[in-house]
């Protein structure tokens, strides 16, 4: 599903619109450079580059455009970009680490910091797949925290995730799909009640999807 | 001003790398290198493998083909010596663009692909040019007699500007010939500029970009950057810092052969790179210097050096030792330099550079107790479902 929107598949039928603009057919990133930003379910990283040039990269996207062969001034004196990186490496606590290899960061770290990436862009749709896979009850929750504390900033976010408390603590809208259709679909308290969900919640791993707004 | 804005540390390097290459003639000496012929060598060799590295080093792609803009850049600086001036200044500006335009439909091509097929299609291109050479553009190339001045060529401004003297004429610049250490420090001056522009391009975000697409191309594209014209301007680059260093060997010798392109050549260079470190400024550097001297000095030692070199030794054992020595030496250089190279890529997989790097952390380490930043281990990031 995320794959179709950011133009990593081709849908079988249909388009995928946003704000009244196509995506289909796009390249990752022209959707990209139109608002669209996604984070991975695996964290696709730089793993030879810092933390914070991990995170000054995609500002460097969102302001230079697709490419530009920026080569006058050095990494170090880009201010700007460098001060914003270090604010959003703050807001997902890696701040201190932020001259470190991204590649020696624990999986947990990675997702934050995939994060952070994403979130410098200022995206107008932020598309996570399962954010907090694999992460501790703790981590969830620390995760939990920062993305409602982007909720409150007004982007939209779209979540793919299985573990309902998760779901359940950042929904305002939920689609549940199992095989491939939508079994349900509306505001959590509905969505919770619905039996075919229960059904297809307790007899298998299907996956729930949600989107909060 | 943008243009000399670099890092503090940057400018470090700077300034103890034009050292370096500016006392070269006196510290070569004991090595019995110091001669301009070789110095010459040493200075172009490393503007080709600094050049080679912005592409490989920055951007992980493995050019394969690479001795094809040096030839391209030899054969457009000759061009240059017979149709217009012996002045060095134009048959360089020449070659570069030539070899700048070359790249950019060479690149155009082979970048539609990554990793094995990016390289065995740069290859497959440099042969190319390396038997049209020998085949079809015989007019251009002169084939196997190679390109060389002759008495009839039209040299059409030096005619212009004065009588033309007896002989053949050699490079110049403003009417000046170079003699002695002269071409040498000529060559060594274009090695700190193209030194300089690395710089640069190491330390700006441009180059951040290029390491980056070498980290997780992927990562670039869903990050909102078009990774194509990236990689295509890297391998542009290092293109014209072949046809510069290629221009350059035209300029200290004004004949240009077809073998400079042959895929011996371009492997040559990717020896120089993963010898003194990929990815470093300085490695490939020190690479190629390590190679021209192994070609150009143990070469041509011999027994009776050998003997001289280990007549500190008991007569009954310099014998033995001179006979199995030898084998590595003269002839058998290939050999030393091989069973270098392997060492050096077993046990220092980021050339000569990491082995440095690796005594500065022993000293470090015995002074204060701050902990090396050991590298990483990077894992290959598979992609998300």
């Amino acid at each position: 599903m995320l794959n179709v929107i950011i133009g990593r598949l081709a849908p079988s039928r249909g388009a995928v619109v946003f704000d009244g603009k196509v995506l289909t057919g796009k390249k990752p990133h022209q959707i990209n450079q139109m608002g669209v930003v996604r984070v991975f379910q695996t964290p696709e990283i730089f793993p030879e580059l810092s933390v914070l040039q991990n995170v000054m990269a995609p500002a460097f996207a969102k302001r230079d455009g697709a490419f530009r062969i920026n080569i006058w001034r050095s990494l170090e004196s880009e201010r700007g970009i460098e001060e914003e990186a270090n604010h959003i490496l703050q807001d997902v606590g890696l701040y201190e680490r932020r001259s470190h290899h991204a590649g020696a960061l624990s999986r947990g770290d990675k997702r934050r910091m995939e994060l952070a990436m994403c979130l410098i862009q200022h995206p107008r749709l932020l598309l996570l797949d399962e954010p907090t896979a694999g992460m501790s009850r703790h981590d969830t929750n620390t995760t939990i925290e920062l993305l409602k504390k982007i909720k409150a900033r007004g982007m939209t976010k779209v979540i793919i995730e299985h573990d309902m408390h998760v779901v359940f603590s950042l929904a305002d809208k939920i689609s549940v799909l199992a095989g491939g259709r939508i079994i349900a679909e509306g505001l959590p308290r509905r969505v919770r009640r619905s039996e075919k969900v229960q059904e297809a919640y307790l007899g298998g791993a299907h996956r729930l999807e949600e989107a909060t707004h | 001003m943008d243009l000399f804005n670099l890092p503090r540390r940057d400018w470090i390097t700077f300034g103890l790398f034009a050292l370096v290459v500016v006392t070269m003639p006196i510290w070569l000496t004991p090595l019995g290198a110091s001669y301009p012929g070789l110095l010459q060598k040493f200075a172009i060799f490393a503007i080709f493998a600094i050049g080679f590295n912005i592409l490989f080093g920055l951007t992980g792609y493995l050019s394969f083909g690479h001795a094809a803009f040096l030839g391209v850049g030899s054969y457009t600086a000759v061009w240059s010596f017979k149709l217009l001036t012996m002045d060095a200044l134009p048959a360089i500006m020449f070659a570069v663009i030539v070899s700048g335009l070359f790249a950019l439909v060479i690149g155009y091509l082979s970048l539609r692909r990554t990793g094995i097929y990016f390289s065995i299609l740069t290859l497959a291109f440099a042969q190319m040019c390396y038997n049209l050479a020998y085949s079809v553009l015989t007019p251009i190339t002169n084939g196997e007699t190679s390109l060389q001045l002759t008495l009839q060529d039209p040299r059409v401004i030096d005619s212009a500007l004065a009588a033309r003297p007896e002989g053949l004429p050699s490079a110049s610049i403003f009417g000046h010939v170079f003699d002695g250490f002269e071409g040498f420090y000529f060559c060594a001056a274009l090695l700190l500029i193209a030194f300089f522009i690395a710089l640069k391009i190491f330390s700006s975000p441009f180059g951040m970009m290029l390491r980056a697409i070498k980290s997780n191309q992927t990562r670039m594209n869903y990050t909102g950057f078009d990774t194509k014209p990236y990689a295509l301007t890297a391998f542009v680059i290092s293109g014209m810092y072949a046809g510069l260093a290629g221009a350059l060997l035209a300029v200290t010798d004004p004949l240009a052969g077809a073998e400079r392109m042959q895929w011996t050549a371009s492997g040559e260079v990717v020896l120089m790179t993963i010898l003194g470190g990929v990815g470093t400024l300085i490695g490939p550097v020190i690479g190629a210097w390590l190679i021209k001297y192994f070609e150009n000095i143990f070469s041509a030692f011999n027994e009776q050096v050998l003997t001289r070199f280990f007549s500190f030794l008991p007569p009954e054992i310099t014998e033995p030792v001179v006979t199995i020595s030898s084998k590595f030496v003269g002839e058998g250089w290939h050999l030393t330099l091989g069973l270098i190279f392997v060492l050096v890529v077993v046990f220092l997989p980021g050339g000569i550079m990491e082995g440095v790097r690796r005594i500065g952390a022993l000293f470090r380490r015995t002074t204060p107790p701050s902990a090396p930043a050991a590298r990483p281990a990077a894992p290959t990031i598979q992609p998300a479902e």
